[in-house]
């Protein structure tokens, strides 16, 4: 859903909140990155960081440099402005081994949704989705474009622990993961991409704005590809243009 | 070689932190840094350093440290802990210097949280995407992506600009008064009975409580008509999210960067050590101010931290470490006998 208009939501004297809407879909995502975009450009005063999420965009600032409600108020007007849409240049192809060990939960969703698992990596690799946010751990690259066929409440208790590269979906919402963290989330499987390499320039392979296709990928193949992203070496294709 | 700090025993938390590591918001990354940051300030000024150089936190934690190949200045400041430098009581807030041979023992504080023992010239240890603050989830900074253990041994820089020691007045907790927040960012999605339990009931900090955030006990918030659940979006140090149970979580330095609870307000960032001061059991109440004052208590704040180098006062002399540690509490019955 979309508001009429942009909100404006404190967030303490450090942070504000510009909310779009409370959804998730592509026209949010657009808006959300065009500020991000425009904000940037005009390199306010007191900015310090932003964070582009699916519907909102959180605009960091330093109350020493800046007035929270007289920046919030110049940040709301410009949201209101309609903006240019970001060229979205980079599409990442992203191998998966999809299913087994790698995807724990790919049968269980295919039974839900009454598809065969081949079903379902199908439709879960036809989209080209884009990174409409990064967040909650490091690296954590959350997509917009999921088949809304595919979307599936989150389980009723997260696992403990879900592996590095898993690759997964929540609701409407779908996943990159780049270290192992808990998840309440379902697993369709893994890519031997490393997303997150601190010693790496970039260290994030990912910036919000990304478009993604995920390619699935034999489970014999994962070894060598683990490999070589062990050894620094890119396994996902980046494609500009 | 350079000189190292030996933790020799350790009990409880401790990590390496600095300022924290700034511009990754964006990519999922909390800035971690210290959970008390003026008193993180005031040991760091204690021994000469700039403000944010990297120095020990200490989380309800004990310790006892040699120094292994030189001698080096040092500082306790933040949560009082009792101090000893070979048995012998020390005043915090005050720098000394830690010969080799010497042991010196950090008590678990009697109350608060979080002590930060600062070194003259930090602690040089790898510098990651900018900093050396340990951010524990994502195994970056501090000791090699680590948090530190018994046994460690610190590296040690070449000593810092002060040749004397330095005191500076304690730093109060400052744990009775409310907690102040601005409500919002999801205020609306909250019952207006919801609110007032918020802002009117007695919450207690549970034993779920890190460098992530303060998980609090106590009358759970009712929600609004439109349940729990939004779309993510970010959050911020000092976000009060309440999940499905109604109970609130106080987002803190190492904090995951979005999530999907809403948040029913935001404590201001001059009080984000005071709550983080708060150990398991302890209370805690909140009250709300307005955007313009947290703004106003935000500079109060920044200009506190500082105005702590005009504070420091230069010490030296056997008699006056003795004092000091009279100031701390310790026995003193021999030195008026000497008078």
């Amino acid at each position: 859903m979309t508001h009429d208009a942009p909100r404006l939501l404190p967030c303490g004297d450090t942070a504000f909140t510009i909310e779009f809407g409370s959804g998730i879909d592509a026209r949010l995502s657009a808006r959300v990155l065009a500020l991000d975009a425009a904000l940037a450009e005009r390199a306010l005063p007191g900015v310090l960081e932003t964070v582009p999420t699916y519907r909102s965009l959180t605009v960091h600032l330093d109350p020493l440099r800046a007035d929270p409600v007289e920046l919030g108020r110049a940040v709301l007007a410009l949201a209101g402005e309609p903006l240019p849409a970001v060229p979205t240049p980079r599409l990442w192809r992203i191998p998966v081994v999809y299913g087994g060990a790698f995807g724990i939960d790919l049968d269980a969703v295919a039974a839900h949704h009454g598809l065969t698992p081949e079903a379902v990596i199908a439709r879960h690799s036809a989209p080209e989705y884009r990174v409409a946010m990064i967040g909650f751990l490091p690296g954590y690259a959350y997509l917009e474009g999921l088949d809304p066929g595919l979307a599936l409440s989150r389980r009723p208790s997260p696992r403990p622990v879900t592996p590095a590269g898993t690759v997964s979906i929540g609701g409407a919402q779908a996943l990159v993961a780049s270290i192992a963290a808990p998840s309440g989330w379902h697993l369709l499987g893994r890519t031997p991409e490393k997303t997150f390499v601190p010693a790496r320039d970039p260290v994030f392979l990912l910036r919000p704005g990304d478009r993604v296709r995920f390619v699935p990928t034999p489970a014999e193949r994962w070894d060598a590809l683990a490999a070589a992203a062990e050894a620094g070496e890119p396994v996902a294709e980046l494609c500009e243009g | 070689m350079s000189a190292r700090l030996h933790l020799a025993r350790l009990t409880g938390a401790a990590s390496l932190q600095d300022g924290g590591r700034r511009g990754y918001l964006r990519f999922g990354l909390s800035a971690s840094g210290p959970m008390d940051p003026l008193a993180f300030a005031a040991a760091n000024h204690l021994v000469g350093n700039p403000a944010d150089a990297a120095a020990l936190e200490l989380g309800l934690a004990g310790a006892s440290l040699r120094v292994e190949g030189g001698a080096v200045r040092l500082a306790l400041a933040g949560a009082p802990s009792g101090l000893r430098l070979d048995g012998e009581p020390l005043a915090a807030h005050r720098s000394f210097v830690l010969r080799e041979g010497s042991e010196l023992t950090v008590e678990r504080p009697r109350e608060g949280v979080f002590a930060y023992l600062a070194a003259a010239g930090g602690f040089p240890v790898g510098s990651v995407m900018g900093s050396r603050a340990l951010h524990q989830r994502a195994a970056l900074g501090g000791l090699e992506g680590r948090a530190c253990r018994e046994g460690d041994r610190l590296p040690l820089a070449a000593p810092a600009s002060y040749e004397a020691d330095h005191s500076l007045d304690p730093i109060p907790l400052e744990r009775a008064a409310p907690i102040r927040v601005v409500l919002g960012p999801q205020d609306d999605l909250f019952s207006q009975a919801g609110l007032a339990t918020f802002l009117a009931e007695t919450f207690t900090v549970s034993n779920r409580a890190d460098r992530m955030g303060y998980q609090l006990d106590g009358p759970a918030i009712a929600h609004g008509a439109g349940g729990f659940n939004i779309v993510s979006d970010a959050t911020v140090a000092g976000s009060v999210q309440v999940p499905g149970s109604g109970r609130p979580i106080v987002l803190l330095a190492d904090r995951q960067t979005t999530g999907g609870y809403p948040k029913i307000a935001t404590v201001i960032s001059a009080d984000l050590r005071r709550i983080a001061q708060r150990r398991p059991g302890e209370p805690v109440r909140f009250a709300s101010v307005d955007l313009a004052a947290a703004t106003r208590l935000a500079r109060e704040a920044a200009a506190r931290i500082a105005a702590l180098n005009t504070r420091l006062r230069p010490v030296g002399g056997e008699a006056e470490r003795l004092m000091a540690a009279n100031l701390a509490g310790a026995a003193v019955d021999a030195l008026r006998a000497e008078d």
